[in-house]
């Protein structure tokens, strides 16, 4: 096991290298990309260009260049943002993160309840009408865009139905931190939580009903039955707990990416200041040194969900671990 | 009771007439009778022609061009001729709201964005690229990732190491974060860029085409190899090989049709969801540019006029999640029909 601990470490911090590499490859090395110029600002001169180059040691070779970024971000935290000068890059990240946090971890309760509910209720409703209708609207869930999804959120909560008791609570668009008003916190978040979990409720429940229903004809099931347990007893401790493995795992990934700033749309749509956001900016302004940070922030979630996922995998099921 | 009789009636007089049938034409047969399946595939073919005649529409029907700029011009509503972009009320009369849809299809159907730009021609047009990048991103991932995969699982070892190893890289990047970072890079410049003898116009529908169909190469690649490595090892590859069968013939004749129904598994579902990453990407500006249209440009279009001309928001959208709807409830058929165990699926 700490062999296999060991192995996935070392693997993630290749992962992270290499994508690191790629995205300085990307910025600096596909021709006619020139983060000089989206420093320098509109129409420079030669001069000036030249000059930003230098000052921010563009016109160094290409390892010196990605050494001295690695070593800004990892070891002395300085690394100063290009488009906006002076602004130090690390507590930047920092201080957006939990907005970030808040918005997926709300998005997540929900979408684990809800995905649990239908999906427990398509299996057990199997064979009546309401099977099909809740795969449908699962479905229908997985086939929205997230984005537009939100805008017609905000359509709705602030604009059609705002002057109505059904939304007068919303706030405007924007993030309130939870140790300045928790109640704050909570109006801002709901609406933007219920959008961004539509897509996972749609997802889980498929996959949770599917695994469910394979669950079902197992041997261990129809042994629990001849035992004379009851339906409940047998769906809660044996059916739905088998078929969780899946859900789980899922769970873990998913988490991974959207903390990673896969919640950026949904970001962007409520004007929510976490990650995702700060990433989409950096890029709309090729502010380097921040795509960076947010990009290894992001990986860094990613991979560590995987290893994570893989780890606990290993634990619950000894078959998968390697020897 | 009687259904129950005649699904009996029916086994028994079809099975021994399909024993040894073409096991593509059963599965076209049992998805042919998913009359939901069908429903999907009606729904989506329905769409693409209303999209490809958008040309029709505009010309003939709307009589608009749906890309120029109109903002001083008309329109008839109720037989009166009215200015399509209405000046805001007040003393100063500051600010203008283009025309509301007249739900009338020869005058601006849904109305006219801030530019005075038909919104309903907009909307097939658009409809168009999003096709276009959405079906050819996700057929060109497809034939890429069947490649990979074929040369990984076939010659093993070190080649099989390297390209998986390389998949689970992309795989730990965030999709939309490396689509936005190469949308970003590629399509800032207005000159566009040039791969070998080959120049690519930055504003042109190829450059979302292709990096949609890069990003997603990992997620075909996974099963489509698993596929190979189990078809590699089975008697009838190892017969060929014994008869010297060559490492091409090896490839195209014994083993990608053996792995090709994995493939158009995933194709429906992939297209699904190369269509909503393109909606994505073009609604931050990073997917197609203009004076392309898409339905993710028509929505970001829509933004500034989200609360005071809601459908230039809304028909796009619309149409968005009934061509993906569409796709998926297809794709669960074709799954159901070709992979009755239904091992795989794609994550929207």
């Amino acid at each position: 096991m700490l062999t296999f601990i060991v192995r996935r470490v070392l693997w993630a911090v290749l992962v992270m290298f290499v994508i690191t590499v790629l995205v300085f490859v990307i910025f600096f090395k596909i021709p006619g990309v020139d983060p000089a110029r989206a420093i320098a600002g509109r129409n420079p001169s030669p001069q000036i260009l030249a000059e930003v180059r230098h000052q921010f040691g563009l016109d160094k070779p290409f390892p010196v260049q990605y050494g001295t970024m690695m070593k800004d971000l990892f070891i002395t935290r300085d690394l100063v943002s290009y488009s906006n000068q002076g602004q130090k890059v690390v507590p930047e990240i920092a201080a957006a993160t939990p907005a970030t946090l808040s918005l997926v971890f709300g998005a997540a309760v929900i979408w684990v309840v809800m995905a649990i509910a239908m999906g427990v209720a398509a299996a057990v409703l199997r064979g009546t009408v309401w099977d099909p209708l809740l795969m449908i609207v699962a479905l229908i869930g997985i086939s929205m865009p997230v984005f537009w999804v939100g805008e017609v959120a905000n359509l709705i909560t602030q604009s059609r139905l705002h002057d109505t008791f059904l939304f007068s609570w919303v706030p405007p668009l924007g993030y309130t931190p939870l140790t300045q008003d928790p109640l704050g916190w909570f109006k801002g978040l709901l609406i933007p939580w219920v959008t961004l979990s539509i897509l996972y409720i749609g997802l889980y429940a498929r996959v949770l009903r599917a695994n469910l229903i394979e669950v079902e004809s197992e041997d261990f099931v129809r042994t629990a039955r001849a035992k004379g347990l009851t339906e409940r007893r047998v769906l809660l401790r044996h059916t739905l707990r088998n078929s969780m493995i899946t859900f789980t795992s899922l769970f873990g990934l998913d988490f991974g990416v959207l903390v990673a700033g896969g919640a950026l749309l949904t970001e962007v749509v409520f004007a929510i200041h976490g990650v995702g956001y700060l990433t989409y900016q950096s890029l709309t302004n090729l502010d380097l040194p921040t795509i960076m940070a947010t990009v290894v922030y992001g990986a860094f979630f990613i991979v560590l969900a995987n290893m994570l996922v893989d780890i606990g995998y290993a634990w619950l099921d000894p078959r998968v671990r390697p020897t | 009771m009687a259904a129950i009789l005649e699904q009996a009636e029916v086994a028994t007089e079809v099975r021994p007439a399909v024993a040894g049938r073409n096991p593509w034409l059963l599965a076209g047969r049992q998805l042919w009778h998913n009359r939901i399946a069908m429903a999907a595939l009606v729904l989506f073919l329905l769409i693409v022609v209303v999209c490809l005649a958008a040309p029709l529409y505009a010309n003939h029907v709307a009589h608009v061009d749906a890309f120029a700029n109109n903002l001083n011009g008309t329109t008839v509503v109720n037989g009166k001729q009215v200015p399509l972009l209405e000046q805001g009320g007040g003393v100063l009369r500051l600010g203008e709201t283009p025309i509301g849809p007249t739900w009338d299809v020869h005058h601006y159907f849904l109305g006219a964005d801030s530019l005075g730009r038909d919104v309903a021609a907009r909307l097939l047009y658009g409809g168009r690229s999003s096709l276009i990048v959405g079906i050819g991103s996700a057929v060109i991932c497809c034939v890429i990732a069947t490649v990979l995969a074929l040369i990984a699982g076939f010659f093993g070892s070190a080649t099989d190491s390297l390209l998986s190893r390389s998949m689970d890289v992309i795989w730990a990047f965030p999709v939309y974060l490396l689509a936005i970072c190469l949308g970003t890079v590629l399509l800032t410049h207005s000159n566009g860029f040039s791969v070998g003898p080959v120049h690519i116009d930055a504003t042109s529908l190829w450059p979302p085409t292709l990096i949609i169909a890069l990003i997603y190469v990992p997620y075909v690649y996974r099963p489509v190899r698993g596929q190979v490595l189990t078809v590699v090892n089975r008697e009838f590859v190892q017969a060929a090989i014994s008869q010297g069968a060559s490492n091409v013939r090896l490839l195209f004749s014994d083993i990608l049709p053996n792995v090709v129904s994995v493939v158009i598994v995933l194709l429906p579902l992939m297209i699904a969801t190369t269509i909503l990453t393109e909606a994505a990407l073009s609604f931050l500006g990073v997917g197609v540019q203009p004076p392309n249209a898409s339905w993710g440009t028509i929505i970001n279009d829509g933004l500034t006029l989200l609360y005071t001309r809601p459908w230039v928001t809304l028909a796009p959208g619309i149409m968005i999640v009934l061509t993906v709807l569409a796709l998926n409830v297809l794709g669960d058929g074709i799954r159901d029909a070709l992979d009755p165990r239904a091992k795989l699926r794609v994550k929207g």
